[in-house]
């Protein structure tokens, strides 16, 4: 701990690391809030997932077609939000199983990923760092992307807030209002795929839905409020993230997975507790 | 009848090829307060998400307030069926009346003081104000009913529409409610689908039999063979009139 804080004065990818933290943590947990209570845990998975297939062919375009202004977080990026217009238009029009479309675009974007990733040569180190995630691995250039969907994200969220937050409560009495559901909807699942962009780079694609819902969960269990359980969930987020990077440092341990099984703890310890309390009162 | 609130002529409407109301005629006045009834999945909830626009008829036309349901949602108050709730969801009493103000604030919703002033007063009338802070999920089945109540009358709707707005609640609630409605209907026309005709039929001026078809009487002559007709078979009928008069209840001066 007090060489990670004596190397965050020295290292610039440390405090790139740090801020990526916590500009990560406050979209996720204000639109982890939303995915949470609206029930689309499995829609921010699946496009958690599908984001593998972007960040491979964004890759392989770099070192095989030399597009050196491309960024595997663009290919994220495109990939993410592909993916949650697809799951959206399909369940609100389609009438397919939603579960269904869920699964294929989850599966499909990976294995997209897999190809583009074996056929892209050099190390598949890259491989690992998509798939659990490597803050310390953050360019100036990505940090730029992040500030822009960070502000993307959280102005939509505070302009709809209302909208939002009814048509996650009561998606008929909304459209009776005149609200336009289907169009929040969407809107609600663009700004969980430029989330789950963010959470990328901090956790990696496999553990997306963990930091999106963990947080909350904990949150849920202080707070009688949506924004109350929004700023309660990004100030834990917060706390997460920059434990897991603290402990892990040292050690050497993968830092999404510190920051993972951290939050996994303190939820089966929060969850444990009120059940105890529950059955005393 | 001159400017009805409610207007279905020839509707038909079918999920997939099962037919669930066929060659329905409405007309509902202004001032009206009418239940519908009929046995399950005879079409009760679909011919009210029909006038809400919420569905739209395979065949026929349906207006309310003379224009086209979507058109005439911002004067329909709407309380629906209590089943599909997340009874988890961080929100408050006052929370849930502000969602009644929805169509009336800005595009980029921030609640006015005019939007709050409402929602509060529709909370007084349902005697849930002094519970605003207080979460929906903790509260009892009866208080979330009279809130949800609140949140459709938030909008100050000319036209209240519920579906069965007593389904899950005891005897003393549902008098409770509808004697609300009863004072509501003072000024705005009431449609209210019910399972319960005996009890309801103390309130109402008019009563809707949905199965299929749709007939509709006044509500004076609900007889034996009129409830035989419609559920079919033998139902065994008890009475259990809390205040009814024998006489139909007066139409306004209209």
């Amino acid at each position: 701990m007090a060489e990670f804080l004596a190397d965050l004065q020295q290292h610039t990818f440390l405090q790139y690391a740090v801020i990526t933290g916590i500009l990560a943590a406050v979209p996720c947990g204000v639109i982890g809030t939303y995915v949470v209570t609206r029930r689309i845990t499995y829609i921010a998975g699946a496009i958690a997932h599908s984001v593998l297939g972007g960040l491979g062919a964004a890759r392989f375009c770099q070192v095989v077609c030399g597009w050196s202004w491309l960024d595997p977080l663009h290919g994220a990026l495109v990939a993410a939000v592909i993916s949650a217009m697809v799951i959206g238009l399909v369940s609100l029009y389609a009438h397919q199983r939603e579960d269904t479309v869920i699964g294929a675009v989850w599966a499909i974007g990976m294995a997209v990923g897999i190809l583009f990733i074996f056929k892209t040569p050099g190390y598949n180190e890259d491989l690992m760092s998509y798939l659990f995630g490597n803050i310390l691995m953050v360019s100036p250039g990505d940090l730029r992307l992040i500030v822009g969907l960070d502000i993307v994200v959280l102005v939509f969220s505070v302009l709809f807030y209302n909208q939002l937050l009814a048509v996650c409560f009561d998606e008929e009495f909304a459209r009776v209002r005149g609200i336009r559901v289907e169009f929040y909807y969407l809107l609600l699942l663009c700004l969980t795929s430029l989330t789950v962009v963010l959470l990328v780079t901090v956790v990696g694609v496999v553990m997306v839905i963990a930091l999106l819902t963990l947080p909350v969960a904990v949150a849920s269990h202080f707070s009688n409020r949506l924004w109350l359980t929004m700023v309660l969930s990004a100030a834990l987020t917060i706390l997460f993230t920059l434990s897991g990077l603290a402990l892990s440092y040292t050690p050497d341990l993968p830092a999404g997975a510190t920051t993972i099984v951290l939050a996994g703890g303190v939820y089966l310890a929060v969850a444990a507790a009120s059940a105890l309390r529950g059955r005393k009162g | 009848m001159e400017n009805p609130v409610i207007h279905l002529e020839h509707v038909t409407f079918s999920y997939n090829q099962t037919p669930v109301l066929e060659d329905v005629n409405l007309d509902v006045g202004e001032g009206d307060f009418i239940a519908v009834v009929g046995p399950n999945a005879g079409g009760k909830t679909t011919l009210l998400k029909i006038i809400l626009g919420l569905l739209k008829p395979n065949r026929g036309k349906v207006r309310v307030f003379g224009v086209t349901p979507v058109r005439a949602r911002p004067r329909i108050g709407y309380m629906a069926q209590q089943t599909s709730f997340d009874f988890l969801f961080p929100v408050s009493v006052l929370d849930v009346a502000l969602m009644g103000r929805l169509g009336h604030c800005g595009r980029f919703a921030f609640y006015s003081g005019k939007d709050r002033e409402a929602a509060m007063e529709a909370l007084e009338r349902v005697e849930m104000a002094s519970w605003k802070n207080h979460p929906f999920s903790q509260l009892s089945g009866g208080q979330r009913q009279r809130v949800l109540l609140a949140r459709a009358l938030a909008s100050d709707p000319e036209l209240m529409i519920l579906d069965e707005p007593t389904a899950n609640v005891d005897a003393a609630i549902e008098t409770e409610l509808f004697e609300i409605l009863d004072a509501l209907n003072r000024h705005m026309t009431i449609m209210v689908v019910s399972h319960d005709l005996g009890f309801v039929s103390c309130y109402v001026r008019s009563v809707a039999c949905v199965n299929r078809r749709l007939v509709v009487h006044p509500t004076s002559s609900i007889t034996g063979e009129m409830i035989h007709e419609l559920y079919g078979g033998n139902v065994q009928m008890v009475r259990h009139d809390h205040h009814c008069s024998k006489e139909d209840r007066d139409w306004p001066s209209s």
